[in-house]
């Protein structure tokens, strides 16, 4: 661990953004996560990607489970609304919280043992419900915090630390959430934040369940030769479909691309997400092939990343359930308790 | 890019910016530290050891090693009220000097070993004789040091009043060199140079100084010859006690360091109206802006663009200098003269003018035939490695050698010459210079702790506190400057960033998890394709706009990256150590000395 605090000391060239805030406004407390977790690197990215976005930091709230991958909160946006729920209960917390007040930008942040087994469950059902947030597993294939048991995204056959070999099935967790019906999925590597950064903005600019799969290496337990889950082995079996960039609706466009050589998805609020393609012709807005080009990619041992499934209008939590405009939370006791002459035309109603 | 070589001395040197642009190349970082940790007297033996005046300098030092501090650079506006200030190094060296135990550095002061029978001889008794003296009687030389006035020094006891650098501490420090033994001080003026050859000198160093004041050429400075007065020559009749007043309107003319301390003195004799006038504008002017700040806060003005066209007198006796008011203009190339502005003349009146418009060498007592060749602007043609003339046995140093400097240049000097002297008289090849003594040590002590404070402080330049001006102003004598006390020295110690503890990459043991570059407050480091220096500069996390400044290049990664380091702004804070997981980031401190005499067969 260590003990100095970040010094406030910072590069003569940070500047701030729109909303006043330079990128370290939006960091947290010093990591006391291992030196070289991958953990630490997503922290950095959803740092980076929050302060590209403008968000205001008290408008965000983050929510995680139990695990280094659940301490990681502390470490990133220091001055937004934070919730360390019990293990594997991040979602119905986070479910319960958008509920409330939607108008808050939700953060969910999760390990792969939080969310593919004790939070299996709640992970399947907030996806169906489509909450409008971003949920990122950092996937490290183990239970890092209680010292490296393989987790439920562990390969089948992967080695671990002590030299043992993993002999159950892996769940992967892309396809489910494609299967449960998130609107807005991907996959990515904490070691490369030109991908992950912008795969982060989209995501938390889509008005919908959003979900990442970040493989996160576990320099501590699973970080060895014989795991697939090590710096060495994401970096020689990554193979990214795409890189997006996200273009702000408000954001001027000033890059320039050879035709042919990018596929645009516009979303219903105007923002442009440019996929630059890196070799085969790869469509994210066909959840058949989606699924189909991730059980390949699994087949074949690839780290398949990048952007891999998106529905350009998706619909949230609250508009399947027709909620009013204003967020919950702002309801007057006279708007939640409309008095005896309502209840009376309810009831005749019923009758 | 290439990757850097570290085993280069010069290149983690370079990274110590006050050490680097130090001239005698102070291990600067290693004294503060020590400061901090309240061990004064081991902190101004390492001062000793490199510019031989600690307590001289920590008071008058030109301080070349304060603009270059990183500190000044790396400082945020918001926290420190706008302004960016370097560590007040120079003050700091004076609480070393303040603090030190005197019993401890009397133990700790060299000897003199049995005469080798070789005899030199330095002319001038100021810091660069002394330097020579100092390095060369450690090695058995016999030394004689040759000056007009009657106490060694030089200007430094001559020139610099004695409310900048009180007398005691002049003779404190010249008994330190003067105590190592062999060394006979001669109260003599020389006045020629083949009459000291002829005494049978092994070596002769030329250390007289640039002891020639500029005169003011204008009408009416005859006339008024009796209150016009050379600034060199008031200030050390001053230094002796042979003046003591001075009339009550003064005007100095000149704008460097000699015109700051006639002025302030003035103001101490009896000058009530005391203006500096200067050609110049105020920023171009000679004298280090500290010194403008103080004489301004001694209620005197500078008034700028102003060139003395006349002096004006009636029945014998001064009443004033008339001035003619210039503007500056800037032709294509950017160079700056100055012409009339147009606007009418300016008298200003006066009791006396002290003239400072500049100084001189001067070499009266070398003869035509001495073997000494002179360049144009009348100095000596010499080798600028070893400081040889084109006599093989004289050397030259100080502002003797290419006009007049300051302390420490007279200092690195002395050091350099004494080399080549020793080289010489062992019959070796004095252009070949010896290397510097490198030791580099890591300085982890657990998993996350240095010998070394590394968190950085946010305080922003502290003040050393001055005596009350009213008392200041009322005895010539008494120190203006007080210097810190040790909690204040504590405290500006700390906004030291320890630049000279290095972080040392090995790109072997690195696997690229990022966790350096993540954590690095000043987004120092970048992992990314090599190129060409232009072009990586522009790539970086954050760019890299000093191109004064190294990038340090790590090689060796597996994914055949570079690791890119802006060595510019790193505050040395140890962060990208302590969360590498693999020890690919160390933190090891460079304590580098420079080569003195009696090292002079270190290899290079
Ligand atoms: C007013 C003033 C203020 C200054 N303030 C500062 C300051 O604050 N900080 C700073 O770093 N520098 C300052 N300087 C500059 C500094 O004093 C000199 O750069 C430095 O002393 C040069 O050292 P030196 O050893 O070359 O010679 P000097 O110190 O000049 O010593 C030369 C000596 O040689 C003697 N000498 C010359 N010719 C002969 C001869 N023929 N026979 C015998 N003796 C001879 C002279 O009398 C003199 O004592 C100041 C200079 C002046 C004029
Ligand atoms: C109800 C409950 N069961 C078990 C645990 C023990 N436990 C703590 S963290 C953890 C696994 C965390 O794994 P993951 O979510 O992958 O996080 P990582 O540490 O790998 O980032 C477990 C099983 C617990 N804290 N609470
Ligand atoms: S145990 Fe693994 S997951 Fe947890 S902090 Fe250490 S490296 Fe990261
Ligand atoms: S010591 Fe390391 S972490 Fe600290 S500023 Fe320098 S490069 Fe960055
Ligand atoms: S923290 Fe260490 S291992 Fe990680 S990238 Fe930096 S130098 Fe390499
Ligand atoms: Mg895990």
């Amino acid at each position: 661990m260590t003990y100095i605090a970040k010094p406030r000391l910072h590069h003569p060239s940070l500047v701030k953004n729109k909303a006043g805030y330079t990128r370290r406004d939006y960091e947290g407390a010093v990591s006391t996560l291992c030196a070289g977790c991958g953990h630490d690197s997503i922290s950095a990215a959803i740092i980076q990607a929050s302060y590209e976005l403008d968000v205001l930091p008290h408008q965000i709230a983050k929510l995680s489970g139990i695990g280094c991958s659940s301490k990681a909160p502390t470490y990133f946006l220091g001055a937004s609304h934070g919730f360390n729920t019990v293990h594997g209960r991040m979602p119905s917390v986070m479910t319960g919280a958008n509920l409330a007040n939607k108008n808050l930008v939700y953060m969910g942040v999760s390990g792969d043992g939080d969310s593919a087994s004790i939070g299996l469950g709640q992970f399947a059902h907030i996806m169906r419900r489509g909450v409008n947030m971003t949920y990122i597993v950092m996937n490290n294939g183990v239970y890092g915090l209680t010292k490296g048991q393989f987790s439920a995204t562990a390969d089948k056959g992967s080695i671990s630390k002590k030299g043992v070999a993993n002999s159950d099935e892996s769940i992967d967790l892309v396809s489910l959430a494609i299967l449960m019906g998130a609107t807005f999925v991907g996959r990515s590597f904490s070691g490369d934040k030109h991908q992950l950064v912008p795969l982060i903005k989209a995501a938390m600019d889509h008005k919908g369940a959003a979900f990442l799969d970040v493989i996160s290496p576990c320099v501590a337990f699973n970080n060895h030769p014989g795991s697939t889950k090590s710096y060495d082995y994401v970096r020689e079996h990554n193979e990214a479909l795409n890189r997006i960039d996200f273009i702000d609706g408000r954001d001027e466009i000033t890059t320039s691309y050879d035709p042919g050589s990018v596929t645009t998805v516009q979303q219903h609020d105007g923002s442009l997400l440019r996929l630059r393609k890196l070799g085969e012709e790869y469509d994210p807005s066909d959840k058949v092939a989606a699924m189909k080009r991730v059980q390949e990619g699994m087949q074949d041992g690839e780290v398949v990343t990048g952007l891999l499934y998106v529905d350009a209008t998706p619909k949230d939590l609250h508009h399947h359930l027709n909620t009013v405009d204003v967020p919950l939370n702002t309801l007057s006791d006279a708007d939640l308790c409309p008095g005896l002459p309502a209840l009376d035309r309810i009831n005749a109603s019923l009758r | 890019m290439k990757p850097t070589d570290i085993a280069n001395p010069d290149y983690f040197h370079k990274v110590v910016d006050c050490q680097w642009a130090c001239p005698a190349h102070t291990p600067v970082p290693e004294y503060i530290r020590l400061i901090a940790h309240g061990r004064y007297s081991d902190a101004y033996m390492i001062n000793w050891k490199s510019n031989v005046f600690p307590g001289i300098l920590g008071r008058t030092c030109d301080r070349p090693c304060e603009p270059a501090c990183r500190r000044s650079r790396v400082e945020d506006e918001n926290l420190v009220k706008g302004k960016k200030e370097p560590v007040a190094i120079c003050r700091l060296k004076r609480v070393a000097a303040d603090y030190k135990d005197d019993d401890d550095i009397a133990a700790q002061m060299p000897k003199a070993p049995p005469k080798n029978g070789k005899r030199i001889a330095c002319i001038g008794g100021g810091p660069a004789s002394l330097t020579v003296a100092r390095d060369l009687a450690v090695l058995g030389y016999e030394i004689i040091i040759y000056d007009q006035d009657p106490k060694l020094g030089g200007f430094i006891r001559t020139q610099i009043p004695h409310f900048r650098l009180p007398e005691s501490v002049i003779d404190e420090e010249v008994g330190h060199i003067t105590g190592i033994g062999n060394i006979e001080f001669r109260h003599q003026r020389i006045d020629s140079l083949k009459a000291v050859l002829a005494e049978g000198y092994d070596a002769v160093f030329v250390g007289s100084g640039a002891p020639r004041g500029r005169d003011l050429d204008v009408p009416g400075r005859k006339e008024a010859a009796a209150n016009i007065h050379i600034g060199l020559d008031w200030l050390s009749s001053v230094s002796f006690g042979h003046i003591s007043k001075v009339g009550s309107r003064v005007i100095v003319l000149g704008g460097g360091n000699t015109a700051m301390d006639c002025c302030r003195t003035a103001r101490r004799l009896g000058g009530d109206d005391v203006k500096v006038i200067v050609r110049s504008g105020f920023e171009e002017m000679k004298a280090s802006p500290w010194e403008k700040e103080d004489a301004m806060g001694e209620d005197i003005p500078i008034l700028n663009m102003l060139v003395p066209k006349e002096v004006t007198h009636k029945d014998g006796k001064i009443t004033g200098v008339l001035f003619e008011k210039v503007k500056a203009e800037y032709d294509a190339k950017g160079r700056r003269s100055l012409v009339p502005s147009g606007e009418p003349d300016e008298h200003h009146e006066c009791d006396d003018v002290l003239v400072a418009i500049g100084q001189e060498n001067s070499f009266p007592w070398i003869e035509k035939d001495a073997g000494i060749e002179f360049d144009k602007w009348g100095l000596p043609k010499l080798n600028e490695k070893t400081f040889g003339s084109t006599h093989p046995k004289v050397f030259f140093g100080g502002d003797a050698a290419f006009g007049p400097k300051n302390i420490i240049w007279a200092a690195a000097h002395g050091h350099d010459g004494a080399i080549s002297i020793h080289k010489m008289l062992i019959g070796e090849d004095p252009e070949e210079r010896p290397a510097p003594g490198v030791n580099v040590a890591s300085q982890k002590m657990g998993i996350h702790e240095w010998s070394y404070d590394n968190a950085p402080t946010i305080d922003h330049r502290l003040k050393v506190p001055h005596r009350p001006k009213k008392e200041a102003l009322k005895d010539i004598m008494a120190e203006v400057e007080l210097g810190f006390d040790p909690q204040l020295a504590f405290k500006e110690a700390q906004r030291c960033l320890n630049c000279d503890v290095q972080t040392v990459f090995t790109g072997q043991l690195c696997i690229e998890c990022d966790a350096c570059v993540d954590i690095c407050p000043m987004d120092c480091i970048t992992f990314a394709d090599n190129g060409e220096e232009k072009d990586l500069r522009t790539r970086l996390v954050a760019p890299a706009m000093n191109p004064t400044q190294d990038l340090y290049i790590g090689d060796n990664l597996k994914t055949g990256r570079i690791m890119a380091k802006d060595e510019d702004v790193c505050l040395h804070c140890g962060l990208c150590a302590e969360r590498c997981p693999t020890g690919a980031w160390d933190m090891r401190k460079y304590y580098m000395e420079m080569t003195q005499a009696e090292h002079a067969c270190r290899k290079q």
